[in-house]
């Protein structure tokens, strides 16, 4: 036996882009992160071949997840076809050789920037989550060791407090996107900036999600079948954004999340933000068989 | 020279606060020498003395801001008990977010400045877990409402309020748990004469409408004789004399509080 | 008849420590009063008269001595009391009644006066009409009833202050020249006030610079003027 049998040859390049004791690390981190959902773990952001605050975060956990087999979709605000989600997509295939997919449903890893499929995801899918800003005490604690301190004592005083001013000021919840939810009874996470309409779907769900911050350089988990609620007064309700009844001016999906596209008399035009969705209704609609899965929202509504 | 008092007879309830034998170094300073303090529910004690006296560190450790090097602290409630300066942080933090209240001499020390009011009073609320929003309000409200504070403008920061009202403020925030105690830390120094009489009269009705036990610091002998049902006199970290609020200042008996009351007359 | 003070050898003095002496107030005082009597310091100016009646409502701690109060809790001695034993019976068994005001600012007269009243747990318009009825009695004018007694003359405050001094009755009640600066109207309203009291079993101790407002009320003297320090003897005889 020589001491060459016991080793490998020397690779210009690890599989999958990350060394092993980068993906090491990240794996224990993730799996930490799962046993306390919610719970921010930090982690040596390693340098990957794109600026921070692209998506480094989530591509750390992809390429740690990624093996040949696994089916990769890449979406960036719903949109597979965006300059940012290719080329995310096809620097996951280069370095580790798995095939990608633009369908959901066929997927068996999945990452996105802001948004969450509207199709369920199965227990078997992973959704990894880029996160620009992991802290949701940032905005009443800039201090990040004091925040810290708050996440420990689930001193959460000061994140209602800022409900209540915004109730005071505007009548409702002014917070859009990244609203702060309590996961599995214990924790304040922010859900990335994820609009308030996907929210509900991480509640008890199947799959497990990754929540990654690669400038941050802390992640956090929702395991499957895990309590997620929006901080909420019990008697101001939590409300989704009005896109139940509005209906994709291309597609004609409706009840959805929907972008908006101003139009130049004024008006608004409105376009199915899952654009995989879109695409396989317009298939549908020219005569294909398409395969749609179960969605979270039905005619506009959460299922119950 | 005078007659050394007795234990209490008529008064058959036991003191809600009890601090003994507290000590605090800094560095080389003695902030705190051996200060004990007993207050029975329902009484204003008011500590006096000046700046560097202690009295201050001492509201503090009170308040479990601060941990003294030796002594113990014991509130006669329910569900609290042992010495209080050996609770961890948290136990601490809840102790004081749902049984005491304090109003500081710096409103920016209690309050989110640029917060409304009224949310500013639902804080301490929500971190005692009230999750209705008109429950918050409703109770706010009545917070601020008798702590005299205009409700018209109950909406408006901290910040755009003048000194008197942002101590109102403090004062709901302090009282809106109907707390066991109330700590006060020179709460209308720094505040105009004729404002200052209002806030002392204020603190007054409370403390008589709703019996609530304080403890108020301050060097102004004016406010202490105002408030305080019985007076400590503190100088150099230690307890000078202590006795009824009138015979502290028509009777002291140290030299040090005769003069400082006849500095004051 | 019922006991309420039986005070035995009471001294009290000064130290004056920027003086570095020490003054004697009184020495060795010791007299008996019963519910319903009423007992008269006499004495030249300085002879002590106030300072004993402060140091037995413990505004002044006694030297040496004891005060025997039969309160309704037992008998305490008041010399020794705890602080909050004295608090307890000023607000419920003991009034004094000063010569001067002490108005806490921007408190109106009428909830001044009412204050006695509050703290016994009367609820805040039965204290405060109660309030109203006294000042009238003791000839306050309706449109000061709300002001702050701060502004008002020296008579005026002395008014409110007795009015608040008297509404609640109970067992002992000291009065340090209550007439001092009253017009004769309030002084006939104050006598009256104080028969009343005094029929009710309030025990009195007073000084008063004109005995002759009083004289019918007078059960006792004592003369506090050092040279022949305690005549406890001889009952008064009105005049």
């Amino acid at each position: 036996m020589s001491l060459k049998s016991l080793t490998r040859d020397w690779e210009p390049m690890s599989y999958g882009f990350l060394d092993a004791s980068a993906k090491r690390e990240i794996r224990r981190k993730m799996l930490k992160a799962i046993a306390v959902p919610g719970c921010q773990m930090p982690y040596a952001s390693r340098e990957v071949p794109m600026a921070r605050g692209w998506g480094t975060g989530g591509l750390q956990i992809s390429c740690t997840l990624l093996n040949p087999k696994t089916k990769v979709k890449v979406i960036d605000q719903g949109a597979d076809d965006s300059v940012n989600a290719a080329s995310i997509r096809r620097f996951l295939a280069r370095v580790s050789g798995a095939p990608t997919t633009l369908d959901t449903l066929e997927a068996d890893l999945i990452q996105s920037r802001h948004r969450i499929p509207e199709e369920k995801l199965r227990d078997n899918q992973v959704l990894v989550l880029q996160v620009p800003n992991p802290e949701p005490l940032r905005p009443v604690q800039p201090n990040m060791s004091i925040a810290r301190q708050m996440h420990a004592d689930a001193d959460y005083g000061r994140m209602w407090l800022q409900l209540y001013e915004q109730i005071l000021r505007a009548g409702r919840v002014m917070q859009g996107a990244s609203y702060p939810s309590l996961v599995n009874g214990r924790f304040v996470m922010t859900p990335s900036p994820i609009p308030r309409w996907d929210v509900p779907k991480l509640h008890m769900a199947k799959h497990l999600t990754i929540l990654s911050a690669g400038r941050e350089k802390r992640l956090h988990a929702v395991p499957p079948f895990t309590r997620v609620e929006p901080l909420v007064f019990d008697d101001v309700p939590y409300r989704v954004e009005e896109h139940g009844a509005l209906t994709c001016t291309r597609s004609g999906a409706r009840g959805f999340f929907m972008n908006e596209i101003p139009q130049d008399d004024g008006s608004s035009a409105f376009e199915i933000s899952d654009s995989e969705y879109g695409v396989k209704t317009l298939r549908q609609r020219d005569g294909e068989a398409v395969t749609f899965g179960d969605t979270w929202y039905k005619h506009g509504e959460m299922a119950q | 020279m005078t007659l050394t008092l007795d234990a209490p007879q008529l008064v058959d309830t036991r003191p809600l606060l009890l601090a003994r034998h507290v000590s605090k170094t800094y560095g080389n300073v003695q902030a705190l020498n051996d200060v004990s303090a007993t207050v029975y529910p329902g009484e204003v004690l008011g500590i006096v003395g000046e700046s560097g006296s202690g009295k201050s560190t001492f509201l503090r450790c009170l308040n479990l801001e601060e941990t003294p090097d030796s002594g113990s602290y014991t509130l006669d409630l329910p569900d609290v008990g042992g010495n209080l300066f050996d609770l961890d942080r948290y136990a601490r933090r809840m102790l004081c977010a749902t049984r005491i209240g304090i109003v500081y001499q710096n409103p920016h020390l209690g309050l989110l400045m640029k917060h409304s009011s009224s949310g500013n009073v639902a804080e301490r609320l929500l971190v005692a877990g009230e999750r209705r929003f008109h429950t918050l309000r409703d109770k706010a409200r009545d917070a601020l409402d008798a702590s005299e504070f205009p409700l018209d403008r109950m909406d408006a920061p901290p910040i755009e309020l003048s000194g008197g009202m942002q101590q109102r403020v403090q004062l709901a925030k302090a009282i809106a748990l109907e707390p066991a105690l109330l700590l006060l830390d020179e709460p209308t120094t720094g505040l105009d004469v004729s404002v200052q009489a209002l806030v002392l009269d204020t603190l007054k009705r409370l403390q008589q409408e709703r019996r609530i036990t304080m403890v108020i610091v301050s060097h102004d002998l004016g406010v202490i004789r105002t408030l305080a049902d019985r007076v400590m006199v503190m100088r150099g970290g230690r307890v000078v004399e202590e006795g009824l609020a009138d015979q502290i200042f028509q009777d002291p008996q140290a030299a040090y509080t005769q003069q400082l009351v006849h500095a004051k007359l | 008849m019922t006991r309420v003070l039986d005070v035995r050898g009471l001294s009290k003095g000064f130290t004056m420590h920027h003086l570095e002496r020490h003054m004697a107030a009184f020495q060795n005082i010791s007299f008996t009063l019963d519910a319903g009597r009423f007992l008269l310091l006499k004495g030249q100016n300085g002879a002590g008269k106030s300072s004993l009646l402060r140091t037995l409502y413990r505004s002044y701690l006694a030297g040496s001595g004891e005060i025997l109060f039969h309160s309704a809790h037992g008998v305490i001695d008041l010399a020794r009391a705890a602080d909050v034993d004295v608090t307890l019976l000023r607000q419920t068994e003991i009034g004094f009644v000063t010569q001067f005001l002490t108005a806490r600012p921007r408190v109106s007269a009428e909830a001044l006066v009412a204050e006695p009243l509050r703290r016994a747990g009367r609820p805040l318009d039965d204290a405060l009409a109660e309030a109203r009825h006294w000042l009238k009695t003791f000839g306050v004018k309706p449109d000061l009833w709300a002001a702050y007694p701060t502004t008002f003359s020296g008579g005026e405050q002395q008014k409110v202050n007795l009015a608040r001094a008297l509404i609640l009755p109970q067992r002992l009640l000291l009065l340090d020249e209550p007439t001092a600066s009253l017009d004769a109207g309030a002084r006939a309203a104050l006598v009256q006030r104080l028969a009343e009291l005094k029929a009710g079993g309030t025990a009195m101790i007073g000084v008063f610079h004109h005995p002759g407002d009083v004289a019918q009320l007078i059960d006792t003297e004592i003369d506090l003027t050092p040279d022949d320090k305690l005549h406890e003897d001889q009952p008064h005889v009105a005049l």
